[in-house]
């Protein structure tokens, strides 16, 4: 057992931290009742968010980035997501291969989540796991998302800076004027830049910011070769740069409390759906109520309807 | 409390030989367990920081070197350093049978050797987990 985590939390325990992160991803009541006890302390991190598609490089960059940021003396955390089966909700946890340097520097934190069913490209209780690594007394906490494709984006409502980790070879230019994760970067990083393609990938990317010329901040495109450390030190200035216009322009408190906002709601969302849920398997009554729409006795949009007005009392929407 | 188990795979000592680690890997992810996987050449110091910093509830050594009497007892010892002693540690790989009872006594739980069903593996973590 793992006792008296709110105070051991404040004096920097990791194995406290360890456990308050996992309550949190299990949901355990406890668990944010020692959050809420200890909120008011946090807020001093600064977090950035790596994305990217699957085998960008994420992690490997994030090593690297690790490494110059603890040049500086910076005390870092990284949570490091991965799938999860839809199968059988198990997962591997990969992301520490490549982050083995960092194991023994005390102050470094490494956490690995499997994204547990939530789609986005982060988890359910990474946000979570982030406040318990602010509390904790990390001065950045690096977010790594699972590999994404093309509309995973909630890595945005979590940090303040997003690094979109790009490579050569995925696609012609009409790919980077779709929206979706494209539009997230603040930063964008070519990795493996070494290999044929990357100046145009560069080229296509530069392109697509330059359509928008209202933006605040321009996000600045950066070559890097992760494995070899190239460009590394270009891109942390380029992430400071960001950081630096955010403090400055107020965007950093702006986005702070939209992200709150967003926050708030999809709780208020997650609440509601698990009690509509909860109704739902009440007695089967879902499963009772899917056959009649494979049959036709029923279609969708009654039984939502139907399943709505039973507990709309209870939660009290309008 | 429904929760998946957490387990470190982890490959101490200088052998490169990885495809039992991963294929125990995989057969606990396929049991629904969360596994996080550390690669090869791990210190012990690295593997415990992992185990720590990850709140496991399990790790899993796969050695097949040689050095297991040295490195497995390690392992158990800095987790008690830690605090951490209610981390199930079990080993695995080319071990042989008169090195077994002196692991054991070191607080290593089982040691599994080659030929062992996955799902003896699996069914002995579900067992003796202590969370």
């Amino acid at each position: 057992m793992v006792n008296n985590i709110e105070n051991r939390i404040l004096e920097n325990d990791k194995r406290a931290a360890a456990r308050l992160i996992t309550m949190l991803e299990n949901k355990d009541p406890e668990g944010f009742r020692i959050l809420k006890s200890v909120y008011a302390k946090g807020g001093n991190a600064y977090v950035i968010g790596i994305t990217g598609p699957p085998g960008a490089g994420k992690s490997t960059l994030t090593d690297k980035l690790v490494k110059a940021y603890r040049k500086k003396g910076k005390r870092i955390a990284i949570v490091a997501v991965d799938p999860t089966s839809p199968f059988t909700g198990g997962a591997i946890l990969g992301d520490r291969v490549r982050m083995n340097d960092l194991n023994t520097d005390k102050d470094v934190f490494i956490r690995s989540m499997g994204a547990r069913g939530h789609l986005g490209g982060i988890s359910e209780a990474t946000s979570a796991a982030v406040k318990v690594l602010d509390i904790f007394g990390s001065d950045i906490i690096f977010i790594e998302t699972v590999g994404v494709g093309q509309s995973e984006i909630d890595i945005v409502k979590n940090c303040d800076t997003t690094i979109m980790v790009m490579v050569p070879g995925l696609g012609d230019d009409i790919q980077a004027i779709k929206a979706g994760v494209m539009e997230i970067g603040d930063v964008f990083a070519v990795n493996k830049a070494d290999r044929d393609g990357s100046a145009r990938t560069a080229r296509e990317i530069e392109m697509m910011l330059d359509f928008n010329k209202t933006l605040a901040w321009r996000p600045p495109v950066k070559m890097v070769v992760a494995t070899e450390n190239k460009g590394v030190d270009e891109l942390v200035e380029a992430i400071e740069a960001h950081r630096e216009h955010m403090l400055t322009s107020g965007a950093f408190t702006t986005r702070r409390i939209q992200n709150a906002k967003s926050e708030v709601v999809s709780l208020i969302k997650e609440r509601i759906e698990q009690s509509i849920l909860d109704n739902a398997h009440n007695e089967d009554k879902l499963s009772t109520f899917s056959k009649e729409i494979v049959s036709r006795a029923l279609d969708p949009y009654t039984v939502v309807e139907r399943l709505y007005e039973e507990i709309k009392d209870t939660i009290h929407i309008k | 409390m429904e929760r998946p188990i957490r387990v470190l795979v982890a490959k101490p000592g200088l052998d490169g030989h990885d495809r039992g680690a991963k294929v125990i890997a995989r057969a606990l992810r396929d049991a629904g367990m969360e596994v996080i996987y550390t690669g090869l050449r791990q210190t012990a110091e690295q593997i415990v920081n992992a185990a720590i910093q990850e709140d496991v509830d399990c790790v899993a050594l796969s050695i097949l070197s040689g050095a297991h009497n040295t490195l497995l007892p390690k392992v158990v010892e800095l987790l008690r350093g830690e605090g951490a002693d209610d981390i199930l540690v079990i080993g695995g790989g080319v071990i042989p049978g008169e090195d077994i009872p002196f692991l054991k006594e070191k607080g290593i739980k089982e040691i599994f050797t080659p030929g062992t069903p996955t799902q003896v593996t699996i069914d002995f973590i579900r067992g003796n987990v202590n969370r």
